[in-house]
C-alpha cells in the first residue's frame, strides 16, 4: 500500500475559506484547553468541598457526600454527558431551559461538557481530599481543636492545606485526565481537539498527518501539565516531612 | 481550678472511665501514672472537651466542660494541651505554629502575636530556629516548640500528655526542665507521665489509675512512701526499677 504523505495541507485553506486546517486544530485546541481548565477548577472546588464533608463527624454531611461520589464514579462519563446535554435541560424549570435551548449551540455543547467533566472528576478528586486528610495523624485534628479553633477553622488552618500538599501527585494524574476524558464531548458534537482531527480525516483524506498532529497536541499538554504539577509540587513540598501517619 | 466528679466512659460496652473523681488546684502539679491502656489519655482529653463522656461532670474555672452550651472552642483557647506526639502543624514555620491560633482565636494582631511567640521561644531556647519548619528539629526541640505553643495563648491551665515518652532517651530532660519551671512558676498543670523524676521533683500529688478507675489519688509524699493499693506498688516498682 502506498500513501502520499502530505504535510502541505496543513497550511492549505478549508472549504469554509475562512482558514486553513491548521486553523481548524488549532481552534479544537484552543477548545480543549478551555473546557478542561474551567471543568477542573469545578471539579477542584466540588472535590474540596465534598472531600471535606466525607471526613467530617456528622453522619448526614459525610452520607450526601459519600452518594455523590458514588453516583459520579460509578455512571459511564458518556452516559453522564448525555444525561447534562439531552436530558437535563428538559427536567430544568422552563425558563431555565429555555434560555439554555436559546443559545448557540456551540455554547450548549460548551457549558454541558463542562459541568459534565467537572462534576466527574469532582468525585475522584473528592476522593483524593478524603484521602489526604485521612492520612494525617488523628492528633492534628486534636491539637487544632485543643488550640481553640472550631472544626472549621481547624479544617481551613490545618488539616486541609496539610492534606493537599500530600495529593499533588494524584491531583496531576486527575488534571491530565479531564485533558483526555475531554475527547468524549465530541459525542455531542463540540469541536474540540479530537472532533477537528476527525473532521480533518474526512475533508483531507490524510488520516496520518492528522492524527499524528492530534496526538503531538495532547503529548504537548501532557508534557506542560506535568511541568507545571512538578513546580507546585516543589513549591508545596513540606521541609524536613516524613509520611503521615 | 479543675474540678472531675464521677466521670464514666464506654466504647460501647466497653469501660474506659469508670467513676473518676480528682480536683486540681490553682498552681497545683497533679501527675497521672498507670499501665498502657488504663485510661490516661482519655481522662485528660475528657478535661478540654477533646473526648465526650456520658456521665459526671468536669468544671474547669468554673465552666462545666461536658453542658451542651458551653463554648468550648473559647474554653480549650484558655487550656494549654501537649501531645506525646508534639502535634506542631509540619506545613508551618515555627514562627506560624506559635502565631497562628493567637491570632485566628484570640483576635491579636500579627505584632502582637509574633512578640509574644518570639518571647516563648526564646524562652525554651530555640529563638534561632523561629523560621525553620517542624520537621527540620529534632523531637525535643519540636515538643518545646509545643509548649511554647500552648504558653502563647496565656493558659490558665495546662494538659500533657505524655509529653516525653515519644522522644529519645538523650532529649527527655530538656523537655522536663521546661515543664518545671513552668511548675515553680505556679502553673497549673496534670501530666500524664511515667517520669517519677519529674513527679518526686515538681508534683504535688500522684493519680494512679487502672482499668479506667483513679486507685490511687494520694499527696507525693504518700504515694512514693507507701502506696496503698497493691496494683500502685508493682507499678512503682516496675517502672523505678526499669
Ligand atoms: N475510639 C476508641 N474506641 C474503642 N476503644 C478505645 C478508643 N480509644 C481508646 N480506647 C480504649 O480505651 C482504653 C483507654 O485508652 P487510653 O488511650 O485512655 O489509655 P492510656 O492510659 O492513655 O494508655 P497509653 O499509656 O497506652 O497511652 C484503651 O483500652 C483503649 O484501647
Ligand atoms: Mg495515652
Amino acid at each position: 500500500m502506498s500513501y502520499n504523505w502530505n504535510w502541505g495541507i496543513f497550511v492549505s485553506t478549508t472549504p469554509t475559506g475562512d482558514t486553513t486546517y491548521l486553523g481548524w486544530m488549532l481552534s479544537g485546541l484552543q477548545t480543549t484547553i478551555a473546557l478542561s481548565l474551567s471543568a477542573w477548577i469545578i471539579a477542584l472546588a466540588i472535590g474540596s468541598i465534598m472531600g471535606v464533608l466525607r471526613t467530617v463527624p456528622s453522619r448526614w454531611l459525610s452520607g450526601i457526600a459519600a452518594v455523590y461520589v458514588e453516583a459520579f464514579r460509578n455512571i459511564p462519563l458518556l452516559v453522564q454527558l448525555f444525561i447534562w446535554y439531552f436530558v437535563l435541560p428538559e427536567l430544568l424549570p422552563a425558563a431555565l431551559g429555555n434560555s439554555f435551548k436559546q443559545m448557540n449551540p456551540t455554547a450548549q455543547q460548551f457549558l454541558s461538557s463542562m459541568v459534565c467533566l467537572g462534576f466527574f472528576t469532582g468525585a475522584r478528586v473528592c476522593e483524593q481530599v478524603r484521602a489526604g486528610i485521612n492520612s494525617l495523624p488523628p492528633g492534628q485534628k486534636n491539637a487544632g481543636l485543643a488550640l481553640g479553633f472550631t472544626l472549621p477553622q481547624t479544617y481551613r488552618h490545618v488539616l486541609v492545606p496539610m492534606a493537599f500538599r500530600l495529593i499533588v501527585p494524584p491531583l496531576t494524574s486527575e488534571f491530565l485526565n479531564i485533558f483526555k476524558n475531554s475527547a468524549v464531548c465530541s459525542t455531542i458534537g463540540l469541536l474540540e481537539l479530537a472532533a477537528q482531527g476527525r473532521q480533518l480525516v474526512d475533508y483531507t483524506a490524510q488520516p496520518y498527518e492528522s492524527f499524528i498532529a492530534v496526538t503531538v497536541m495532547y503529548v504537548g499538554i501532557n508534557v506542560i501539565v506535568m511541568t507545571l504539577m512538578r513546580k507546585v509540587e516543589r513549591r508545596s513540598r513540606v521541609p524536613g516531612y516524613i509520611g503521615g501517619k | 481550678m479543675i474540678s472531675i466528679r464521677n466521670v464514666s466512659k464506654s466504647y460501647g460496652s466497653f469501660r474506659v472511665l469508670a467513676d473518676c473523681s480528682t480536683e486540681v488546684a490553682r498552681s497545683e502539679v497533679v501527675v497521672v501514672c498507670g499501665p498502657s491502656g488504663s485510661g490516661k489519655s482519655t481522662l485528660i482529653k475528657c478535661v478540654n472537651g477533646l473526648e465526650p463522656f456520658q456521665r459526671g461532670e468536669i468544671v474547669v474555672n468554673g465552666i462545666s466542660v461536658g453542658d451542651p452550651k458551653t463554648d468550648l472552642p473559647g474554653l480549650r483557647s484558655h487550656v494549654g494541651m501537649v501531645f506525646q506526639n508534639f502535634e506542631l502543624f509540619p506545613h508551618m514555620t515555627i514562627t506560624e505554629n506559635l502565631t497562628i491560633a493567637q491570632v485566628e482565636v484570640l483576635g491579636r494582631s500579627r505584632e502582637e502575636a509574633t512578640e509574644r511567640g518570639m518571647g516563648l521561644l526564646d524562652r525554651v531556647g530555640l529563638k534561632a530556629h523561629a523560621g525553620k519548619h517542624p520537621g527540620q528539629l529534632s523531637g525535643g526541640q519540636q515538643q518545646r516548640v509545643a509548649i511554647a505553643r500552648a504558653l502563647a495563648m496565656d493558659p490558665i491551665c495546662m494538659l500533657f500528655d505524655e509529653p516525653t515518652s515519644a522522644l529519645d532517651p538523650e532529649m527527655i530532660n530538656e523537655v522536663l526542665d521546661v515543664m518545671v519551671e513552668l511548675a515553680q512558676e505556679g502553673m497549673t498543670m496534670m501530666v500524664v507521665t511515667h517520669e517519677m523524676g519529674f513527679a518526686r521533683k515538681v508534683a504535688h500529688r500522684v493519680i494512679f489509675m487502672d482499668h479506667g478507675r483513679i486507685v490511687e489519688d494520694a499527696k507525693k509524699e504518700d504515694f512514693f512512701g507507701t502506696p496503698r493499693s497493691e496494683r500502685a506498688q508493682q507499678f512503682l516498682s516496675k517502672i523505678l526499677h526499669h
